[in-house]
């Protein structure tokens, strides 16, 4: 019989556990399953009954490998939420919420800013928070053309004393004759002339050129020296779209350092014929992304055996369009080259990983019983978890498995679930005799492997709050930023 | 063996594990042997409101059929066992005039060949109409209980009242989220574990086109009732024993037979249809295919449900789409059908049913007939019971 203290530490780790989880994988938007209305509900009451409850591990969650609208999530609540601080706390929550800002792709720490305003959160933190953010930023001027609008009301809201010509630029744009900062002065040029156009940042650019009346496959072609990485695949179909026999828009795509998960989803995108078409060129950026991502993280696995849901669920919605096929496709790739020996089974076979498509019911016994023949040492099981033929079947064989073949537990199987149901504030369970985690992207799985022996249920609070405390001292000391590959 | 049905079975057919959403069950029919020699492809009307002749050309004077009717599917076969290549959905004349801005369709006949090896057909209205014919006649002698109308005109018109699968709570929901297999040529949808329709084309490629038309179809009273009144289904579970396992092997067989139970359970759940004997009639001849609409054999205890099948000479059930009555609906036809027994008269009827007349007169008020009556047939000898 446990004691008192013993089942609220429990209820607690199981609290930290279910929000971790979640914050690895929601984003607030529509899924296959569910609207984006339901899960912005449920995942809203999770952080406000963890930000009240535990407000320290909350804090420290920013440091757990959330996903980025999670951390900014986290962020606003805290910054709103001030004054509950604890004065031993107020330094560390003060240090985390700046460097996990920090660590945000640009363009998602100028939204939580901007947020601030809206949301009406200002006091003596945040508007430190955001003093710092600004100081330590070393292309302000190139975020306050990108960013202008957000900048400006960040400034508003902030009561920012900007120096040098940036504040003129923001609230007076019209007014000097001449700039000169290089890119303010390309900016104002841009509104008379077209050639200015082309020196400013794409998406500024292109509204401009719209304006002049440029058309798009000239427009498209000399911008591109100012477009990201991220920005080439996007377009990429626009180019082919907007590309005529006498005028064809090729983007130059640096295929060989695109992030992993962002090209196995621009890849889905496409169709069979073209995705066949142009395998070669797909599949070694896929391998090369794995193996740039694999020696990054320096994951090393043994005999591993993955099994990747392709059924009509994985096709995602309309918001997250193909995003848990994405993710298992990205997943196979990465897992090939991690680990020394490795096979991946779908729920409906494939001949080529490539050209899969989120088709057909889910059967992930077959697949499941195939892997466990195969006695591989990791099992990975990718998918959302709704198992429909038959309904139990792999709940069922795990269950067999874990409480009569495999007491032993030789083989660790670990569900990743890529989507969250808001109904159970958790990515849906496959069965409670295996830990399930939420993700959001490929790249993440070095993350859960380890994490995954917290959800399993066996290690205590304490262990959990010195992982969490590791992990945010591992933050706070590392000076290097994540590199995103939006960065150019 | 026989062309027609004499019971619905699910021949060639597999009962696939079902997928549940909200109070909706639908459970997948897969099919091994797919021969493309039968395909089914549908079409859209636009307008509110379409009027069919049933016969003669499509002014004529006669008897009319009057539906929503958002969409029709045509059917094209091969003679010799060889792949139907798919010509399109080109109607010509059969596909009807559009008349009153748009508004109405004319369409000539339920079904109507277009072309040597192709005919068009209006699903599931095929079945009402053959139901409405079939049992809504009317008194054949003037017995003076009948009113001077009823006398005259029979039932006319006739008329029931079905639900469009669009008021069916939850139903397109369910039907956006399901996973179709990959062999899948047909569904069974249970809405609150009540057998609503059943859905069966030749081949999957139809039926992944088709697989929306379910939305457009028309349900009975009961199912719209119970989509709004239950949220979820029943749970049901199957399990694996443990003491059965030893090793993986003996899983894999485990998880296998609860495959089959799966298939056991929703055929069982599905009994009011299957296995149950039907009364049947040809409406088209196809070389080898025969399209019949039928009804089951109107037990009023049991739920009875009409439906139109094409089968195979082999048997095979290349086409099904079934429609369930209300209880109602089933005690009204059940009680036209006694009364064309016994020549519609009342006495004969009540003494035939062993009840009394006043009874007779209440079953005519509850089932909704007492217009047929004049208002003297209709008075109660004993006045204390409800009138």
């Amino acid at each position: 019989m446990k004691t008192w203290l013993e089942q609220v530490a429990d209820i607690e780790r199981e609290d930290i556990l279910m929000f971790i989880n979640s914050c690895f994988t929601c984003t607030g938007q529509k899924e296959f399953y569910s609207d984006a209305e339901g899960q912005k509900v449920s995942l809203n009451f999770l952080h406000d009954y963890i930000l009240g409850n535990y407000r320290l591990l909350y804090a420290r969650t920013l440091a757990a490998g959330i996903n980025h609208f999670n951390i900014g999530q986290i962020i606003i609540k805290l910054l709103a939420t001030g004054k509950d601080t604890l004065p031993e706390h107020k330094e560390e929550e003060g240090q985390l919420i700046a460097r996990a800002l920090q660590n945000l792709p640009t363009q998602r720490a100028w939204k939580v800013l901007a947020q601030l305003q809206t949301l009406r959160i200002n006091n003596r933190r945040s508007r430190a928070i955001v003093r710092d953010y600004l100081q330590q930023r070393k292309e302000l001027s190139f975020d306050a053309v990108k960013y202008r609008l957000k900048l400006k009301s960040i400034a508003v809201h902030n009561h920012l004393s900007l120096e040098g010509e940036l504040g003129t630029f923001l609230f007076t744009p019209q007014q000097p004759k001449r700039y000169q900062n290089e890119l303010f002065e390309n900016f104002r040029q841009a509104h008379f002339t077209a050639e200015a156009i082309y020196k400013l940042p794409f998406t500024i650019a292109e509204g401009l050129a719209a304006k002049k009346g440029i058309p798009r496959a000239e427009f498209l072609t000399r911008i591109e020296p100012q477009m990201t990485r991220g920005e080439k695949l996007r377009y990429l179909q626009t180019a082919e779209r907007v590309s005529t026999r006498t005028k064809q828009v090729k983007l130059d795509v640096d295929w060989q350092r695109l992030s992993l998960t962002r090209l196995a989803l621009y890849i889905l995108s496409l169709s069979i014929e073209d995705r066949k078409a142009e395998f070669a060129l797909l599949q070694k950026a896929l391998v090369t992304s794995a193996q740039r991502t694999c020696k990054k993280t320096g994951l090393k696995l043994g005999k591993v055996a993955a099994i990747l849901d392709c059924s009509y669920s994985a096709s995602g919605s309309v918001e997250k369009r193909r995003r848990p096929l994405g993710i298992a496709l990205a997943a196979h790739y990465l897992l090939e080259k991690c680990a020394s020996e490795y096979r991946s089974f779908w729920t409906i076979p494939v001949s080529e990983p490539l050209l899969v498509q989120a088709r057909g019911q889910t059967d992930l016994a077959t697949p499941l019983l195939d892997a466990l023949e195969w006695k591989a040492d990791l099992v990975i099981i990718i998918s959302d978890g709704y198992e429909n033929d038959p309904p139990e079947g792999a709940a069922e064989v795990l269950r067999i498995y874990r409480t009569k073949l495999d007491r032993s537990r030789q083989t660790s199987i670990i569900h990743c679930n890529p989507v969250f149901a808001p109904d159970t504030f958790s990515p849906y369970i496959l069965s409670p005799y295996i830990p399930t985690l939420g993700i959001r992207e490929a790249e993440d799985l070095p993350t859960l492997i380890n994490f995954a022996r917290f959800a399993d249920g066996d290690v205590s609070l304490k262990e959990l709050e010195d992982y969490l405390a590791l992990r945010v001292q591992q933050m706070l000391t590392t000076s290097e930023f994540t590199v995103h590959y939006d960065a150019k | 063996m026989s062309n027609y049905l004499s019971d619905i079975q699910l021949t060639g057919l597999e009962i696939a594990p079902s997928q549940v959403r909200g109070a909706i069950r639908i459970v997948p029919l897969l099919k091994h042997n797919v021969r493309y020699d039968l395909r089914l492809q549908g079409y859209k009307y636009e307008e509110p409101l379409a009027m069919v002749s049933l016969s003669g050309e499509l002014f004529d004077r006669g008897i009319k059929y009057c539906s929503y009717i958002p969409d029709g599917l045509v059917m094209s076969w091969s003679n010799d066992g060889s792949p139907v290549v798919a010509s399109g959905t080109q109607l010509g004349s059969a596909k009807g005039k559009k008349m009153l801005g748009g508004l109405l369709r004319v369409i000539p006949r339920m079904s109507k060949k277009i072309d040597r090896d192709r005919l068009r057909f209006l699903p599931l209205h095929l079945a009402m109409e053959g139901f409405l014919a079939m049992f809504f006649s009317g008194p054949e002698i003037a017995w003076s209980d009948y009113s001077r109308r009823a006398r005259s005109q029979g039932l006319n018109p006739r008329w029931e009242i079905s639900y469009s699968g669009r008021s069916i709570i939850g139903l397109e929901d369910a039907l956006r989220v399901f996973e179709i297999h990959q062999r899948q040529v047909g569904v069974i949808i249970f809405v609150a574990e009540e057998l609503a329709s059943v859905f069966v084309v030749p081949t999957p490629e139809d039926y992944r086109a088709l697989h929306t038309s379910l939305l457009q179809d028309f349900y009975g009273e009961l199912i719209f009732q119970y989509a709004c009144m239950y949220q979820t289904t029943y749970p049901m579970n199957m399990t694996v024993d443990d003491d059965k396992i030893n090793n993986l092997e003996d899983l894999k067989q485990e998880i296998e037979q609860v495959r089959t139970s799966w298939a056991d359970w929703q055929g069982f759940m599905a009994s009011s249809l299957l296995q149950r004997p039907v009364k049947t009639q040809q409406v088209y001849k196809a070389g080898s295919f025969t399209l019949q609409r039928f009804l089951t054999d109107l037990d009023s205890h049991q739920i009875n449900h009409i439906g139109e099948a094409i089968v195979r000479d082999t048997g095979e059930l290349e086409y099904l789409k079934t429609y369930r009555l209300s209880e109602t609906q089933t005690k009204r036809i059940h009680l036209l059908s006694k009364l064309a027994e016994y020549n519609w008269n009342l006495n004969d009827t009540a003494a035939g049913l062993k009840i009394g007349r006043d009874e007779l007169i209440r079953r005519f008020k509850r089932t909704g007939l007492d217009y047929l009556l004049t208002e003297q047939a209709t008075r109660l000898k004993d006045f204390n019971i409800d009138n």
